[in-house]
Parts: structure tokens; C-alpha cells; sequence
């Protein structure tokens, strides 16, 4: 079941890597960097199965660790599940990118549930903030002496693997009322002073809770200031834009850019304005899995078309 | 390949568009026994506790609520996702409301308080105090 990506016209790929995406049976998404021309992608078990050792990463959001309503009493048991697939994995990804809301209700004895849990994976994971994990009684206090480590302000840092630059930002805090997801004047001049000495060729990965384009205005989908970071990553030759908190999967490419949303390991939210509300989407509990199922493959590079495969965990 | 992709797209759509007729046809008399129902709660509501704003759906309801100088004045959150109350100014802010948690505030002088849901900000809502 491969799909081959985009066609190569021979436009200079082979001078820059290329950032494929294999959306993987609603636990992580699966990320390869390979060097020149694309090549075909598959779901997971094929394109491992085909590829040698390279670098990849995983993307894996919305745990909710601590949710128990209706929608999914056992957040923690589904990502037990998630867990288990990347213990399973032949060939372990270079780390992971936690896209937000690790717990419900940022209470201590859920960061406690999600570290040991995740722990299993014995994988690196590099995490931003979801509004979810900044509501302790110090807002964000209980999130940052965990996971903040080297970080700047609320938690926003970038640091380099394989060439690539990767940026975790934070969008969460300090809402303003009436507005999306906000960035601030802070984070941006940081991020603008941390991009300076990068050249247009350095492969970028920016990954943050709230989605940084606008998906869905009604719904707060979408970060206020979020195209002013957009702006000052336009140079760049490749930019693969990671978010989690929509609880689905959107996927969009704009010139250089490759937007995509995860899947959360928890629930489903329903689809923009498909319902009165964007809280949890209540499924009969056969069907859970299916929904937070599979799966898209994207592949990135100037203004190629993406192919997407989707899949759900029953199929 | 270009064929194969564009293929894949029309699939995509007509998933999505099927799923959205789908909920539109489930979600019809549901939404329309909410409102009935909306309506009766929002009478006995004016009856018991013509001071309280609940949360529904994301939603403040009532939307714009004006009461007497000296009202204390209860946010109950019914969604199974949390909610925050902070006034614009921060006059007040509530801790993170879980389900069934609500949060009091009493208006000791008079003004147009407006707030909002500090984690999710599209929700808003105005005191108005006389």
C-alpha cells in the first residue's frame, strides 16, 4: 500500500532533505528525513519494513491524561496502547514531539500517570504546553518545573537533530478575550532572534499546541499572532508545521509549508462546525479506536502535492 | 500519480461530506429537542436562580446577564471539558472548573464586566451591574 509522494522534476531536491509524514493508527505520527528524492511512503509497517535505519521522529498530542467522561474513561489505557506500538516498533524513532495537553487538569498525579507511562517508551520527548497543562493554581508553575527545563518564558525553546531545526512553541497562555491561540510579543522577538543565523536552506520543524494557522475561528482554532511567526519562517526552504489540540487530522501545504494536526490518543473532537460544540465527540466505545484510527502520509517540498492515505484502525 | 492523488482527494470529500450530512440528519431532532428543553430549563433557571450562568457546549448562557449592585452571581460549568471565568480587566478570575464545578463572584459596584473563558477565549460573556 505505497503511495509515491509528489513527482521529482529534478528542481534541486537532491540539495536539501526532504521531511516525509506517516500518520500512524491514531498513537504517533511518524516522521522520515531522507536525503534526495522523495520516495514512496506507506502506512507504518511498510515503510519501516522498507526503509533502513534513518532518522525519524514521532508526533504524539493530546493525551488528556486524567479525562474519564464518556467520550473515553480510560485516556490512560489508550495511551498505554499508543505506548505499546512504539515499544513495538522495529526501529525506534530518534525521540518524540509531544504536541500538548499531556494531562486534563494539570494535576500532579496526572503529569505523574503520563511520565510513567511515556517513560516505557524509553524515547527522548520533547514537549510543548496544551491549555490543559497550565491550570494548576499557578498557572503553567506545575508544567514548567517538570518539562521546562532549558526553556524560555512559558516554555518555548529549539534545538537541532540531523540538520534540522526544531522549534516547540507555546501558545496557550495569556489569552486574550475574544481571540485564538496566542504567541505574544515575547516569544515572537525570541523566535525572530533565534531564526537570524539560520540559513534559508536549514530544514525547519515548528511544533505548538494550538494550530498556528487559523482552521476554525469560531471554535478558538487558530493562533492569534500566529502569522507573524509564519512570516518570519517564510524564507526557508522547508517548513513543517506540527499541532495537536483539534483532536484530528488537517493537513495542509502552502508554499514551502506543510501544516498538520495530530490525533489525540484520547478522544475525538468532531469536525469544524459538524456540531453544537468542539468538546469531546461521543462514539459507542467499539468505535473509539476506530475513529482516533489512521492516517494520512504527506510529503513535503515546495509546492508539490501532498498524497494522503487515510485508513482507520479497523481497516 | 497526480490521478491517484486527485482520486484520493474526491474520496476524502466524499467521506467528509457524507459525515456532515450524517450528523445533520442525527443531529436535527436532537437539536431541536435541546432547544425545547433550553427553553424550559432557562424558565425554571429565571424562577430558582435568576443569578447563575451556565456553561454549555462552550457557551455562556445567559449570554449578557444585568443584576443589582451586592449580586453574587454563579458560573456553573456543565461541559465535560474545563472552563475558566476571567473578567477582561481581571477583576476576577476563577481556577480551572471541571465538570459540575461552578465559581461565585459578587459585584460590589457597579459596571460592565465582561469575561471570558481564559482557556478558550472565543467564549464570552457581560455582567452588567446597576
Amino acid at each position: 500500500m505505497a503511495k509515491k509522494g509528489f513527482e521529482d522534476r529534478g528542481q534541486g531536491l537532491g540539495r536539501r532533505e526532504v521531511l516525509e509524514c506517516m500518520v500512524w493508527a491514531g498513537t504517533g505520527v511518524l516522521w522520515a528525513i531522507s536525503g534526495g528524492v522523495p520516495h514512496s511512503v506507506g502506512l507504518i509497517g511498510d515503510a519501516v519494513a522498507a526503509e533502513p535505519a534513518g532518522f525519524t521522529f514521532l508526533q504524539m498530542s493530546d493525551s488528556h491524561i486524567g479525562f474519564d467522561k464518556a467520550a473515553n474513561p480510560d485516556a490512560l489505557g489508550t495511551l498505554r496502547e499508543a505506548v505499546a506500538k512504539v515499544k513495538a516498533m522495529p526501529v525506534k524513532p530518534s525521540f518524540i514531539i509531544h504536541t500538548g495537553d499531556i494531562t486534563h487538569l494539570s494535576k500532579p498525579a496526572e503529569f505523574d500517570n503520563a511520565d510513567k507511562v511515556f517513560g516505557e517508551t524509553g524515547v527522548q520527548i520533547h514537549f510543548v504546553p496544551g491549555e490543559h497543562d497550565i491550570i494548576d493554581e499557578e498557572r503553567g508553575k506545575a508544567y514548567l518545573e517538570r518539562y521546562g527545563k532549558g526553556s524560555k518564558g512559558a516554555g518555548w525553546y529549539s534545538y537541532d537533530d540531523h540538520g534540522i531545526h526544531f522549534i516547540g512553541l507555546v501558545n496557550v497562555v495569556d489569552l486574550k478575550g475574544g481571540g485564538l491561540g496566542n504567541l505574544g510579543a515575547e516569544q515572537l522577538a525570541w523566535l525572530e532572534a533565534d531564526l537570524k543565523d539560520k540559513s534559508n536552506s536549514t530544514p525547519i520543524v515548528v511544533f505548538a499546541h494550538i494550530p498556528l494557522q487559523v482552521i476554525y475561528k469560531e471554535w478558538g482554532w487558530g493562533t492569534e499572532d500566529g502569522m507573524q511567526a509564519l512570516n518570519l519562517l517564510k524564507r526557508f526552504g522547508s517548513v513543517t508545521v506540527l499541532n495537536g489540540h483539534i483532536h484530528q487530522l488537517a493537513q495542509k501545504v502552502e508554499g514551502n509549508m506543510t501544516f498538520h494536526t495530530a490525533l489525540s490518543t484520547a478522544f475525538p473532537q468532531p469536525a469544524p462546525g459538524s456540531a453544537p460544540s468542539p468538546g469531546p465527540m461521543l462514539v459507542p466505545a467499539d468505535k473509539l479506536r476506530t475513529l482516533l484510527g489512521l492516517s494520512t502520509v504527506s510529503v513535503v517540498q515546495g509546492n508539490k502535492p501532498l498524497a494522503i492515505v487515510d485508513k482507520t484502525l479497523a481497516g | 500519480m497526480p490521478i491517484l492523488i486527485s482520486q484520493l482527494r474526491v474520496a476524502a470529500a466524499r467521506l467528509v461530506l457524507n459525515r456532515g450530512l450524517v450528523v445533520a440528519l442525527l443531529l436535527g431532532p436532537v437539536i431541536g429537542a435541546m432547544l425545547a428543553f433550553g427553553t424550559v430549563a432557562a424558565q425554571d433557571a429565571t424562577k430558582n436562580d435568576a443569578n447563575e450562568i451556565t456553561i454549555d457546549n462552550f457557551t455562556f448562557t445567559p449570554k449578557e446577564l444585568t443584576v443589582p449592585v451586592g449580586t453574587t452571581v454563579k458560573w456553573l460549568n456543565h461541559d465535560d471539558i474545563p472552563h475558566t471565568i476571567v473578567e477582561k480587566k481581571t477583576t476576577f478570575r476563577s481556577k480551572a472548573l471541571d465538570t459540575d464545578d461552578s465559581y461565585s463572584f459578587t459585584f460590589t459596584s457597579a459596571g460592565t464586566f465582561d469575561y471570558f473563558c481564559g482557556l478558550h477565549p472565543h467564549m464570552v460573556g457581560q455582567v452588567i451591574v446597576k
